[in-house]
C-alpha cells in the first residue's frame, strides 16, 4: 500500500517533469522561430531597398548629370550589400549603403526641378520608409534575440538549451555615425 | 521582453473569470429565487444564453457596425502612401503578424481608434483632422498606440469584458424587477417552510443584484485605463520616441472640435476620450486616464523601454502599472532622434482624398475658385459662380467603335490624362474616379459599374 503510494507519487512527479520539459523545449523553439521570422522580415526590407535603388539612380541621373561619383558610390554600395553574407558583414554593408543614399538625397536638394518630380518624390518616400522599416525590423529582431538569449541562459531553461543545442544568436548592430562613413571609392 | 504581456494576459484571464463567476452566481441565485428551490440550474442556463447571444452579436458585427457608424472609408495604398508606410513600420516594430486595414473618418476632430476581434485581423481608423494636424513622428506615435492595442489583444479582451458586463447588468436588472414586482406572490407560496432560507436567499440576491454590476463596472473601467497606459508604453517602445505620442496627445486634447461620432459606446475605443476633459482627474468610472497625466509620464521617460515607462509611471503616480517584472530586463533602450519631416500630408492632398472617398469631383476655375461637384450633379458642365465661366466636367469618353461592336452598357471607355497632380473625372455611369499622380497603370476599373477605362 505504502509502496504503491510512493510509486504513484513518483509517477506523478515524472509525468510533471516530462510535461515541463516538453513545454520548455517548445517554448524555446517558438522563440527561435520568432527570431528567424524577424530576420526574414529584415531580409524582405533590404531586398526591397536594393530593388528601389536602380530606379532612383535613373530618375536622379536625368536631372543631375554631373554627380557621377555619387551614383557610382550608391551602385557600388548596393552591389556590395547584395553580395554580403552573415549577420555582421551584412549589417556593415547596409550601413555603408545607408550613408551613400544619404549623400544622394543631399545632392538632390540642389536640383529644384528634381525635387518637384512626382516620380522622385514617390521614390523618396518609399526609400525613406523602407529605411525606417529596416530600422524597425532590426529593432524587433534585436528585441527578439534579447528575449531568446535571456531565456537560454536562465536556470533551469539553460539545461534544456545546452542539451538540445540552442546557441546564442547574434544582434544586428548599428555602429556609431562616425564609424559608418562610406569608404572612399577611387577609380 | 514579451513577459509583461504574458503577465498582463494572466491578469486579464483572472478578471474575466471573476466576472464570469459573478455572472454565474447571479444566474444561480436568480434561478433559485424566481423559479423556486432547485431552479438554480435554469438560472445558470439563462445566464449562459444571455451571454452567448451577446457575445455572438459583438463578435460578428461590432467591427463593421462601429466602422459604418463612424462613416469610415477603407483606404487603398495609393490614397495615402505615407499613412500606409507608417502603419507598416509599426507592424514591423511590434511583430504583429498581419497588416491592419486602414480606414479614414471624415471628421475635423483629431482622433483614432483600433478595432478587431480576431487574432489574425484588425482595423485602424484615423480622422482627417488627425492627418491635418500631426507630423510624421506624432502620427507614428498614435499608430504605435493603436497597433499596441491590437498587439496586446486589448480589443478582444475589452469586448469580452464588455459582453460580460452587459450580461451581468441585464441579469441583475431582471432579478431586481422580479423582486420588486413578484415578491409578494412568491412569499405566499413558500410559506409552508424554509421561510428563513428564503429570506437569506432574498438578501443575498439583493446584495448581488446591487453590488454585482457595480463591481463589474469598476473592474471594467480599471482595466480599460490600465490598457491605455500599456498601449502608451508599447507605442514608446515601438517608436523609440515617446515625445511623438506625447505631443500628439497634447494636440488631440487641445483641439476644440467635437467629434461627431463620439458617444458613450465609442468613447472607450478612441485614443483620447472626447467626452473627458484633458486635465480632469480620472474617476473610478473613467475609460481613460487623464491625458495630462499620460503626457507627463511619456515626457519623463529616461529611455524608450517598458522598464523606463514603469519607472516614469511610479514617479508620477506611485504604484505599479505594468508590473514589477518589467523592471528586471535591465537592457537599456535608447531613444531615437526626431525625424525632420513635416506634416504627413499637406492639407490640399487630404482634401482631395476625402473628396474622392465621398464622390466629389474637385474643379479648379481659372479665376482661382475651387469648386467641388457632387455625384448627384448630372449635367456635364458647370458655371463658375464667381467669374461665370462655363467649365466642362472631365469625363471618360467612349472608345472609338471598331466595326461590329456596339456601344453597349459595359463597353470600355477612355480618358486622356493631364498628368498634373491628382486627376478626377467621371465614368459614364456618373461615378467620380480619382487617380493619384503616382498611378502608373494603363487601365482603371470603375468601382460602380465595373467598366474598364483606358488611360492615355
Amino acid at each position: 500500500m505504502l509502496i504503491g503510494m510512493a510509486l504513484l507519487v513518483l509517477l506523478i512527479i515524472a509525468v510533471a517533469l516530462i510535461g515541463w520539459l516538453i513545454a520548455s523545449y517548445n517554448g524555446l523553439v517558438r522563440l527561435r522561430n520568432q527570431v528567424q521570422n524577424a530576420w526574414a522580415q529584415i531580409d524582405v526590407q533590404l531586398k526591397r531597398r536594393h530593388d528601389l535603388i536602380p530606379n532612383l539612380v535613373e530618375t536622379v541621373k536625368g536631372y543631375a548629370k554631373h554627380e557621377r561619383e555619387t551614383f557610382e558610390r550608391v551602385t557600388q554600395a548596393r552591389n556590395i550589400a547584395m553580395a554580403a553574407k552573415g549577420v555582421a558583414e551584412r549589417a556593415e554593408a547596409e550601413n555603408v549603403l545607408t550613408g551613400a543614399l544619404k549623400t544622394l538625397f543631399a545632392v538632390a536638394e540642389a536640383y529644384p526641378e528634381l525635387k518637384a518630380n512626382q516620380n522622385f518624390l514617390r521614390l523618396q518616400e518609399e526609400l525613406t520608409s523602407t529605411e525606417n522599416k529596416v530600422a524597425f525590423s532590426r529593432q524587433f529582431y534585436n528585441d527578439s534575440v534579447m528575449g531568446y538569449n535571456t531565456r537560454i541562459e536562465v536556470f533551469p531553461q539553460n539545461l534544456i538549451a545546452s542539451t538540445f543545442g540552442f546557441g546564442r544568436l547574434e544582434f544586428f548592430e548599428v555602429k556609431a555615425e562616425a564609424e559608418r562613413e562610406a569608404p572612399k571609392v577611387s577609380f | 521582453m514579451w513577459e509583461q504581456i504574458r503577465a498582463n494576459r494572466r491578469r486579464s484571464v483572472l478578471l474575466i473569470s471573476g466576472m464570469a463567476l459573478v455572472l454565474l452566481a447571479l444566474g444561480w441565485i436568480g434561478g433559485e429565487l424566481i423559479v423556486g428551490p432547485g431552479g438554480g440550474l435554469v438560472g445558470l442556463a439563462f445566464a449562459l444564453i444571455i451571454w452567448g447571444v451577446q457575445l455572438t452579436i459583438y463578435m460578428t458585427s461590432a467591427e463593421s457596425l462601429l466602422l459604418h457608424g463612424a462613416f469610415a472609408r477603407e483606404l487603398e495604398r495609393d490614397d495615402c502612401p505615407r499613412l500606409f508606410n507608417i502603419v507598416e513600420e509599426m507592424k514591423l516594430a511590434s511583430g504583429l503578424t498581419f497588416l491592419p486595414r486602414i480606414y479614414l473618418v471624415d471628421d475635423p476632430a483629431p482622433n483614432a481608434f483600433a478595432i478587431g476581434n480576431r487574432a489574425d485581423s484588425g482595423s485602424i481608423a484615423v480622422t482627417t483632422g488627425l492627418l491635418h494636424r500631426l507630423n510624421r513622428d506624432e502620427l507614428q506615435g498614435v499608430i504605435g498606440h493603436e497597433v499596441g492595442h491590437l498587439r496586446n489583444r486589448d480589443v478582444q479582451f475589452m469586448t469580452l469584458a464588455a459582453v460580460m458586463l452587459g450580461s451581468i447588468v441585464i441579469l441583475s436588472e431582471a432579478i431586481w424587477r422580479t423582486m420588486r414586482f413578484g415578491g409578494r406572490a412568491r412569499n405566499r407560496s413558500s410559506s409552508r417552510g424554509g421561510g428563513k432560507e428564503q429570506l437569506i436567499l432574498f438578501v443575498v440576491a439583493l446584495l448581488f443584484a446591487i453590488l454585482g454590476p457595480l463591481m463589474a463596472q469598476l473592474l471594467y473601467f480599471a482595466c480599460s485605463r490600465k490598457r491605455e497606459y500599456l498601449a502608451d508604453a508599447s507605442s514608446a517602445q515601438y517608436t523609440r520616441y515617446p515625445e511623438g505620442l506625447a505631443s500628439a496627445l497634447q494636440t488631440i486634447s487641445q483641439a476644440r472640435v467635437p467629434l461627431s461620432f463620439a458617444s458613450k459606446a465609442t468613447a472607450p475605443m478612441l485614443i483620447v476620450n472626447p467626452l473627458q476633459a484633458a486635465g480632469e482627474e480620472s474617476s473610478v468610472f473613467s475609460t481613460h486616464p487623464p491625458t495630462t497625466e499620460r503626457i507627463r509620464i511619456l515626457r519623463s521617460m529616461g529611455g524608450a523601454s517598458l522598464a523606463d515607462y514603469e519607472t516614469a509611471y511610479r514617479r508620477a503616480r506611485g504604484g505599479s502599472c505594468l508590473g514589477a517584472e518589467t523592471l528586471q530586463t535591465a537592457q537599456p533602450v535608447a531613444m531615437r532622434p526626431p525625424s525632420t519631416e513635416g506634416p504627413i500630408e499637406v492639407r490640399r492632398n487630404v482634401r482631395d482624398l476625402t473628396y474622392r472617398l465621398n464622390g466629389y469631383l474637385p474643379l479648379h476655375c481659372s479665376c482661382g475658385l475651387d469648386i467641388s461637384v457632387p455625384e448627384r450633379y448630372e449635367r456635364d458642365e458647370i458655371r463658375c459662380i464667381r467669374c461665370g465661366t462655363v467649365l466642362r466636367i472631365p469625363a471618360a469618353s467612349p472608345l472609338p467603335v471598331s466595326r461590329g461592336e456596339g456601344q453597349g452598357e459595359g463597353s470600355p471607355l477612355r480618358y486622356n490624362r493631364t498628368r498634373q497632380g491628382w486627376e478626377s473625372f467621371r465614368c459614364a455611369c456618373g461615378r467620380t474616379i480619382q487617380i493619384s499622380p503616382a498611378f502608373a497603370a494603363s487601365h482603371v476599373k470603375c468601382a460602380n459599374c465595373g467598366r474598364s477605362i483606358n488611360l492615355q
